[in-house]
């Protein structure tokens, strides 16, 4: 078993910085809490801490990036992602340079900091963006993979990570499958699909308990790749299931529930149910008592599972949604 | 110390670069000649006399790098880069067009290109980056970025400024194009800089205030940049928006305003041209 997100990738950074001789680190006044001080006790020529000015940071990277470095810039999600923004767009993105965005303190599962830190539309922006690509890790085993897998790729990709504590759904971290644009199946099941990103994958492996329960055959996918997605998989499995069902710890908007349906609807539209935060910002609170407050648990899960099964039994994908 | 040769070199370039904004900003119909003007002798200079560039291997590590940072003066970069002999002259007849090289603003896949830009404030950050990696990769190497002073509005401009002499990026030199008149109008009149010099010396830059249109000033401005250790310098070119062309002069509504046939001909005639190709 291994900790939490934020000491893994402080592990990967190490680890990174042995692979990729290279790599370059940028942060803005966040290397504790993002763990890149550990990249910068090892290599402090390669480590640059721009202070409190993130879009400085980005384009710096930018800078850095057009001299054949691969660089990572590292910051939590609200402020890797929203703030630098158009910095991102115009001097990462469209430029198509090697800088990768990880960003931890990814969905309300925060906590404590509150609706400011919570990073709840970060995987709709990023994957807005032409030439990114958009990686979730779902357990804190998945780290270091993910890390790797986004520096060995080239050009821009985000690495959204969550603050603490997430689901382990990995005894032991599996760093070889780990591929942008590749989904992992990890329950095979018939009645419904359920396709999760982030800590909502091991909500959702409870779900497929909680649902078996019941008498119904729950599949669980574990996306990793937000962008590009893994279509076949996931068409393969909802042409199989008949039924959809998405989880993150996200907004509603534009994120996983999006990707999915967009995917579906060009060859597999099948019925589609989401658990996501409902266009709305979250609050302070304990980051385990905030997804239960705001529906991200198995729960849900099962919930919206039972409802878009009945909706396949009606044969209507247009079913309203109450 | 520049010779007179070589002042009289670089006039008759700066002049040809001029000619060149003329003639792409009429053709497109679009683009930003005033503040393209502003900049031609700066960058007469840069392209052909200080920079060290191979045009056969505009990608080379070792160059010397500049950032546009106001790209909307991206006519008289390409200018430059074409006399250099980046790409065809033929490409400026294409300026803005659909299906060709030379985008609006700068962008990488243009030969000679080092940075993306357009949107305004970043890219003296992008400089800042390069200008670490070059000391990182112990490469001999000069990074320029041209700000404009409208775009010292720009928040990410004074995070950069903050950064840079912090950072001893003493391989970084920085020209602010302080020609007066930005979009809406006056610097002054829309939100004021002044006393801007004294901001940069503020932030702990090495600070030259020069006649930009002066190829004298201009050479000891760099001679003393490359002459200052620890710290980076900021050159601080008074010049004139729609410099070489009368009809632009003090005429805050030309920013973004290409030129109409009769202004087309007078400004050729003034640069002594003739019509291109």
């Amino acid at each position: 078993m291994v900790g939490n997100f934020r000491d893994e990738l402080g592990k990967s950074f190490i680890a990174a910085g042995e692979e990729f001789p290279s790599l370059a680190v940028v942060t803005a006044d966040v290397s504790k809490s993002t763990r890149s001080i550990e990249f910068k006790k090892r290599w402090p020529e390669r480590f640059f801490s721009v202070g409190i000015a993130e879009a400085n940071a980005v384009s710096i990277a930018a800078g850095i990036a057009s001299f054949g470095h691969p660089v990572v810039f590292t910051a939590y999600g609200v402020f890797a992602t929203e703030k630098p923004f158009e910095q991102i767009r115009n001097t990462i993105c469209y430029p198509n340079l090697n800088v990768k965005i990880i960003a931890t303190h990814g969905g309300i599962s925060v906590g404590e900091d509150g609706a400011t830190h919570q990073a709840i539309e970060d995987i709709a922006v990023m994957r807005s963006l032409p030439n990114m690509k958009v990686i979730v890790a779902a357990d804190p085993g998945e780290v270091k993979a993910a890390v790797f897998e986004a520096i060995r790729t080239p050009g821009p990709v985000y690495v959204r990570l969550g603050r603490s504590v997430g689901g382990c759904i990995h005894e032991v971290p599996d760093h070889v499958a780990y591929e942008i644009g590749k989904a992992e199946r990890l329950r095979a099941g018939n009645d419904v699909t359920v396709i999760a990103a982030g800590i909502m994958v091991e909500q959702s492996l409870y779900a497929a308990d909680l649902l078996e329960k019941q008498g119904v055959s729950a599949e669980v996918i574990n996306v990793r790749s937000v962008k590009p997605i893994d279509t076949e998989m996931i068409t393969g499995s909802a042409e199989k299931t008949g039924a959809i069902v998405t989880a993150e710890d996200h907004n509603c908007c534009g994120g996983l529930f999006g990707v999915v349906a967009e995917a579906a609807a060009l060859s597999v539209p099948v019925p589609i149910e989401y658990v996501a935060l409902q266009d709305m910002f979250g609050e302070s609170g304990n980051g385990k008592e905030l997804l239960d407050k705001y529906g991200l648990n198995a729960k849900n899960i099962c919930k919206k599972a039972l409802r878009v099964i009945e909706r396949k039994r009606k044969g209507d994908a247009n079913y309203a949604v109450k | 110390m520049l010779s007179n040769e070589s002042k009289q070199d670089l006039a008759e370039i700066a002049t040809q670069l001029r000619r060149d904004v003329i003639e792409m900003t009429y053709h497109a119909q679009s683009g930003h000649p005033g503040g393209s003007c502003s900049l031609a002798d700066i960058m007469a200079y840069l392209y052909f006399y200080r920079m060290q560039y191979d045009t056969q291997k505009p990608k080379d590590m070792g160059r010397d790098r500049l950032v546009l940072s106001k790209g909307h003066a991206a006519p008289v970069w390409y200018a430059a880069l074409a006399e250099a002999g980046f790409f065809e002259r033929e490409e400026m007849l294409y300026l803005r067009k659909a299906g060709h090289l030379l985008q609006g603003h700068p962008c990488v896949h243009i030969p000679g290109v080092d940075a993306t830009t357009g949107s305004l404030g970043f890219g003296l950050s992008i400089a800042v980056g390069m200008a670490l990696a070059a000391k990182m990769d112990k490469l001999d190497v000069k990074v320029h970025a041209i700000v404009g002073d409208g775009e010292q509005g720009e928040g990410q401009i004074w995070e950069a400024a903050m950064a840079a002499p912090n950072l001893h990026l003493d391989n970084l030199t920085v020209i602010l194009d302080r020609n007066r008149y930005q979009n809406d109008g006056e610097t002054e009149e829309i939100m004021p800089l002044e006393p801007l010099a004294d901001k940069w010396r503020a932030f702990n830059w090495n600070v030259a205030e020069i006649d930009g249109h002066d190829f004298d000033q201009i050479d000891r401005a760099f001679a003393l940049a490359d002459g200052c250790k620890g710290k980076p310098t900021l050159i601080y070119a008074n010049t004139v928006k729609g410099k070489g062309c009368s009809y632009m002069l003090n005429k805050p509504h030309l920013h973004y305003t290409p030129p109409t046939q009769e202004q087309y001909m007078s400004a050729l005639s003034e640069l002594e041209g003739s019509v291109w190709f």
